[in-house]
């Protein structure tokens, strides 16, 4: 999984690498300052000599200066490489979204689409982040604090090799204890937003059942329960600074006692033993190796949070497109033919139920073909194995005689517009929204399709026309308008199959049927398939098609239909109470 | 294709935590700091415990850096020149000061904890108190604000302040603490190379403003960049199955890698920013340091004497030493102190936010009359009683009134603002038992009526009377009680289906939840569901379709047993068998009930006693399903398709 996410790091690897040499660099040199201070406090402070104060004075300053220097270098790197890193994974996470398949995009879901690639990606931007600075830095400067400590006195190094094992398990038991107790209080949060949330939508139900003393309740009760989690937590937490301040006092008081007694057995020569000078450089290194324990601690619980995130990352990348150009692909789509033969569906492989069953259908280009059938009755996914938006499980759909499956799929999916049940238009004007349809598109081309799909008139009445700013999702217009909208930006591509999913539910029956009649006028050789709920939708399609749970009950003409379709009948006959269709 | 698969789900509720931007010019509501305090007040003793605490835990520090002076001079150089040195007295020193050690680390690990309780139960206080002010509040409040919004109180600004009030107020205190001890102690040490450290750390504080001013702004930069990023992966991602249909996707890749190009720029500039925060500070530090060890070495070889609070003495190396010591002490936490003010700032920000939702107007209620049970006495009087009777009665004073449900509007005007009024002269006469239809394009204001007669909204102009009493003498609480709603957005809430339909009556039996199922038409699809009734609903029901999302609702109302109800029918996108079914649920419910029904489809509406149709805020036409067709209005277009209704 690590692997496979480093991999995106592409161009900033040398960034990314060059980060853990200069906070090497500042590490050693943050070393080498208590040395050199030692040395300026034994041989100029102590040794009462001016020269050797400014000489060791200026090398302290050198250090410093370069220490500051790495250390502004290593945060820039750091900084850049992770932000690249988590641009290249972005960018790699969207543009292979992008090649996935409708069966794909229904597996992951785009709400989990969306969070992976916000949310999980900027997690571990920050774990990369904090792993080039301060996992080489902590490690780093652990061990040659440790070096420098035992050069210059070995026995007294041993102090910290007695003490850090008490720190590294004191906080080993911290984070056992502490990790599980804060993931429940995550999911006990997402519990406390889902109560806010759900009271949010249905706030007018709670007061028209006054029931705002029990949702208060409700709430009450997750609230405690984070607060137990919380608290529990938080307190275990606490043991952290003391467990650290008894580490960091105990090695200086054992260094403070053995030290003096080696200064004093050496009479303060480092030469011989131990120095004041040498002391004091022991106890800044007891700070520094402890510090540094203390950040891989912090490091490691980062680590496992970020770990989560990755992984869902990592799905997203393996997730194959399951649908792929052939290898001889066929360019040209002849005719808009379309046959169905014995074709099976189901999605995906684990679900045991076909969704169609063994359907066979031939449809002559031009034609215009009605589908109708109860909801769940797999209209839609009827007609989306026409475009290759999923492949069939058995049996195979045709189209100008030949496989679906043999076509390029962008030439195939530009012969066959599809215009979705569930349709979207982007924010951006109406004008650009509908050159989607092609980017090319004249504007006396737009016009046309608009007239075609009924959708001029209503645009003209706007302000601002055919720039008239469609926001997020098409909110700002009503239901009827968007969806003539997405009938006229699919009619752009001048296809030869147009099918309309459901596509005219919102427009008025009057509107639904100039539609229709200029589709009969206008693109005559374009095939049609129509699916609607509403009877009038249909009725004068050249063949209809009744689903029945997966299976083709019917099939005829509306006149046909009415003798033979029991189920046909029924539809018209419910519609039809009041007498609407015979007075249009 | 299901067609609620993208059903709200909650996005991303972790965010981003980091360097935040110092939120420039922000003006806090006023006596934030105040009222914050007013939270702790509560936990005073554990607070004044907690300072004392964290007093002792700084002066064991603070010993610690001086401990060295003292060992060097006391112990060390003095031993140095015995013949035989005797150890005892260091040892002493040393277990002494180990107690004082032992005392810092118990205070310090006293105030944690107790930081920990002190900063979860205020959390809890303000949360609780947040949603139960939450429900107080009108629908306005809801209408005229996004979820978004009112959910980062509970998320985001909530968190800042648990940040503050565990991790950055005791830091921040003990950091200061700290530095005002450290600085004592270099006075008592040596006043001139104190002055050396404040001139110096005047400089660190400089410099470090300089860099989390511009940091600031490039943190405000990236937060715009990460909101345009998510904005379009949102929207692209959400009609992925659009841009397949046009294969689109090589132009949607091109968009995007050009803002997430800068997106990157501005991440790493102002990361870059952040990081270099600790270098700066640290290498300063080291700067300072040397510059003490050549004055202090100057100073004590030259002989120079030594001003300190103490009196006047050499500069020994003892007190080089501890000062070096202190001067790191008293630099390192400037740059922590300037990043947790930061926090500070930004729970303030919080704070005010959480305050200012605390302050909101609650839901006005000066209603006196009050809805009860009653029963007619022997003699033919209304009596009052606790048992559910069947009959009501409304209780005005001593006074009561049987409860018929019927309903009048009498030339009602209402604007949702001042400007713009939505409805104009509604005048609607509900006898008991009626069936009113409402009927008329979105925006007309069919759902407006409905929220007044429940006084989720207050008429401007006009009289709404029930059984002649004005609602809004009413209290809110009973008014509804007497209203069953079922709306067209159906909300169910995290439970079992029994739960959810015990939502209309909390103490209703099972018995009675399953017969308002039957009478609701849902009894026959929940046996179906694989636990039956308590099959457990999460995410609002979204397992189910939207017809039996819908039957619950029914079933939900039907058991409140209601004497008025107000129905907002399904939209198209129920299939017409479905939609049958909901009818006959609806049909039953509607039995021997005042009925406000909402119609969004004519052939369900064809019964009713009067249909009022409704165009811009106006009533246009009103009468029966006959009557109305032979007008040839606005009705009878729609009944013939050709006006759309949606």
């Amino acid at each position: 999984m690590i692997k496979k996410l480093l991999a995106h790091v592409k161009e900033y690897k040398k960034t990314a690498i060059v980060t853990p040499f200069l906070v090497l660099m500042e590490v050693v040199l943050e070393i080498l300052i208590p040395l050199i201070m030692a040395e300026l406090i034994d041989r100029g402070i102590d040794g009462g000599s001016m020269p050797d104060i400014i000489k060791y004075g200026i090398a302290l300053l050198l250090s410093a200066l370069f220490a500051l220097a790495f250390g502004v270098g290593a945060g820039r790197t750091a900084s850049v490489a992770s932000s690249g890193f988590a641009s290249n994974l972005r960018s790699a996470m969207y543009d292979h979204v992008q090649e996935f398949s409708f069966a794909n995009i229904d597996k992951f879901s785009t709400a989990s689409i969306v969070t992976r690639l916000t949310t999980d990606v900027s997690n571990v931007q920050m774990a990369f982040q904090m792993c080039t600075r301060i996992a080489i830095r902590a490690p780093g400067m652990l061990i040659f604090a440790l070096i420098a400590a035992f050069s210059i006195d070995a026995e007294l190094a041993f102090v910290y090799v007695a003490i850090l094992p008490v720190l590294g398990l004191g906080l080993y038991c911290m984070i056992r204890i502490v990790y599980p107790v804060f993931n429940r209080v995550f999911k006990t949060y997402d519990k406390l937003n889902n109560v806010v949330q759900e009271n949010l939508y249905g706030m007018r139900v709670v007061k028209s059942f006054n029931r705002q003393e029990h949702e208060v309740e409700k709430f009450k009760e997750t609230s405690g329960k984070i607060y137990k989690d919380f608290s529990k937590a938080e307190k275990t937490m606490a043991f952290a600074q003391p467990l650290m301040q008894f580490c960091m006092y105990a090695s200086m008081l054992l260094i403070s006692w053995f030290g003096a007694r080696a200064i004093v057995a050496s009479g303060n020569d480092a030469a011989l033993g131990l120095s004041t000078g040498e002391l004091i450089s022991l106890i800044t290194y007891a700070m520094q190796i402890l510090m540094s324990l203390m950040m891989i601690s912090m490091i490691f619980v980062m680590f496992t949070m970020a770990r989560a995130s990755g992984e869902r990352i990592a799905e997203l990348l393996d997730e194959e497109s399951t649908i792929h150009d052939p290898e001889n692909p066929v360019f040209d789509v002849a005719d808009g033919s379309i046959d169905f033969e014995n074709v099976h569906f189901r999605y995906g492989k684990s679900k045991n139920k076909d969704v169609l069953n063994d359907i066979n259908l031939h449809i002559k280009s031009g034609q215009t073909v009605g589908i109708i059938g109860a909801t769940g009755s797999a209209k839609s996914s009827l007609v989306q194995l026409i475009p290759r938006l999923y492949d069939v499980t058995e049996g195979s759909v045709r189209v100008g005689g030949i496989d679906v499956r043999d076509y390029h799929i962008e030439s195939l999916r530009n012969q066959v517009a599809v215009v979705l049940q569930k349709n979207t238009l982007f924010s951006g004007t109406i004008s650009e929204n509908l050159r989607w349809g092609n980017e090319n598109a004249t504007d006396e081309e737009i016009q046309k399709a608009c007239k075609l799909a009924c959708a001029d008139e209503f645009i003209r009445e706007f302000e601002d026309g055919y720039e008239t700013y469609i926001e997020q999702g098409g909110s700002n217009v009503s239901g009827g308008q968007k969806q003539r909208l997405c009938i006229a930006r699919a009619l752009l591509k001048k296809p030869k199959i147009l099918i309309l999913d459901d596509s005219t539910s919102a427009v008025d029956t009057k509107t639904d049927a100039m539609i229709r009649r200029a589709f009969r006028t206008e693109i005559p050789d374009t095939t049609k398939l129509i699916i609607a709920q509403r009877i009038a939708s249909v009725q004068d399609a050249d063949q209809i098609v009744v689903l029945d749970d997966g299976r083709i009950a019917d099939v005829g003409n509306h006149d046909e239909l009415m003798k033979t379709s029991e189920i046909y009948r029924e539809v018209y006959e419910s519609q039809n109470k009041g007498g609407v269709a015979d007075e249009q | 294709m299901s067609s609620n698969e993208t059903r709200r789900m909650p996005m991303g509720k972790r965010h981003g935590r980091g360097f935040a931007p110092l939120p420039k010019g922000q003006k806090f509501k006023p006596g934030t700091i105040k009222r914050l305090l007013s939270y702790l007040k509560r936990y005073k003793v554990r607070l004044i415990l907690v300072v004392i605490c964290i007093l002792i835990s700084s002066a064991a520090g603070v010993a610690s850096s001086l401990f060295l002076q003292t060992l060097i001079d006391d112990y060390i150089t003095p031993l140095l020149i015995e013949a035989v040195p005797d150890f005892g007295g260091l040892l002493k020193a040393i277990m002494s000061i180990a107690a004082v050690f032992a005392g810092g680390i118990l205070a310090s690990l006293f105030y944690a904890r107790t930081m920990a309780i002190v900063a979860q139960s205020t959390l809890k206080d303000i949360r609780d108190e947040m949603f139960t002010k939450m429900q107080q509040l009108p629908v306005k409040y809801f209408d005229t604000r996004t979820h978004g919004d009112i959910m980062s109180y509970y998320t985001n600004d909530a968190d800042t302040l648990r940040q503050m009030i565990s991790q950055s107020l005791p830091n921040l205190f003990s950091s200061v603490v700290s530095m005002t001890a450290v600085f004592i102690s270099m006075l008592h040490l040596s006043i001139w190379l104190t002055l050396i450290v404040l001139a110096f750390t005047g400089l660190i504080l400089v410099v470090i403003k300089a860099i989390a001013s511009r940091s600031g702004g490039y943190f405000m930069k990236q937060q715009r960049s990460i909101a345009d990023v998510n904005g379009y992966i949102e929207e692209m991602v959400n009609g992925q199955k659009v841009v397949k249909v046009f294969c689109y996707e090589e132009k949607a890749k091109a968009r995007f890698k050009e803002k997430n190009e800068n997106l990157r720029e501005t991440t790493a500039m102002a990361n870059t920013l952040a990081n270099v925060l600790m270098p700066v500070t640290g290498g300063m530090g080291y700067l300072l340091y040397v510059i003490i060890a050549v004055v202090g070495g100057a100073m004590g070889i030259a002989g120079i004497s030594n001003f300190s609070i103490g009196g006047q003495a050499t500069m020994t190396l003892g007190t080089i030493a501890s000062f070096l010591t202190l001067s790191r002490n008293f630099v390192n936490p400037i740059a922590q102190v300037s990043q947790q003010l930061n926090s500070v700032i930004m729970a303030m920000a919080g704070a005010s936010r959480i305050f200012e939702l605390l302050d909101e107007q609650p839901e006005e209620d000066h209603g006196s009359v009050t809805l009860v049970n009653a029963h007619v006495s022997e003699t033919g009087e209304l009596e009052e009683c606790e048992e559910r009777t069947g009959v009501w009665a409304w209780k005005d004073g001593g006074k009561l009134i049987p409860m018929h449900g019927k309903i009048n509007l009498k030339e009602v005007d209402f604007g949702y603002n001042d400007d713009e009024l939505v409805l104009h002269d509604i005048t609607i006469y509900a006898e008991p038992g009626q069936k009113v239809a409402l009927v008329g394009a979105t925006g007309a204001g069919k759902t407006t009526i409905t929220n007044l007669i429940n006084r989720f909204y207050d008429i401007d102009d006009g009289k709404i009377q029930y059984d002649g009493i004005n609602i809004n003498r009413i209290k809110k609480f009973d008014l509804r009680r007497s209203l069953g709603v079922v709306l067209q957005d159906v909300n169910l809430f995290t439970g079992t289906v029994m739960d959810n339909i015990r939502y209309g009556k909390l103490n209703a039996t099972d018995e009675e939840c399953i017969a308002a199922a039957k009478l609701a038409n849902a009894d026959g699809f929940i046996r179906m569901l694989p636990d039956g009734y308590d099959t457990i609903l999460e995410g609002d029901g979204s397992g189910l379709s939207q017809g039996q999302r819908q039957l619950i609702s029914i079933a939900r109302a039907a058991v409140a047993d209601p004497p008025v109800m107000i129905l907002d029918e399904a939209t198209s996108s129920i299939d017409t068998r479905t939609e049958s079914i909901v009818q006959k649920g609806m049909d039953n419910l509607m039995h021997g009930r005042t009925v406000f029904v909402i119609a969004h489809r004519l052939s369900t509406i064809q019964n009713a006693d009067v249909i009022m149709v409704m165009d811009k805020g106006r009533i246009i036409e009103r009468g029966n399903h006959e009557h109305l067709l032979e007008e040839k209005g606005r009705y009878y277009q729609l009944y013939t398709g050709a006006f759309e209704l949606e």
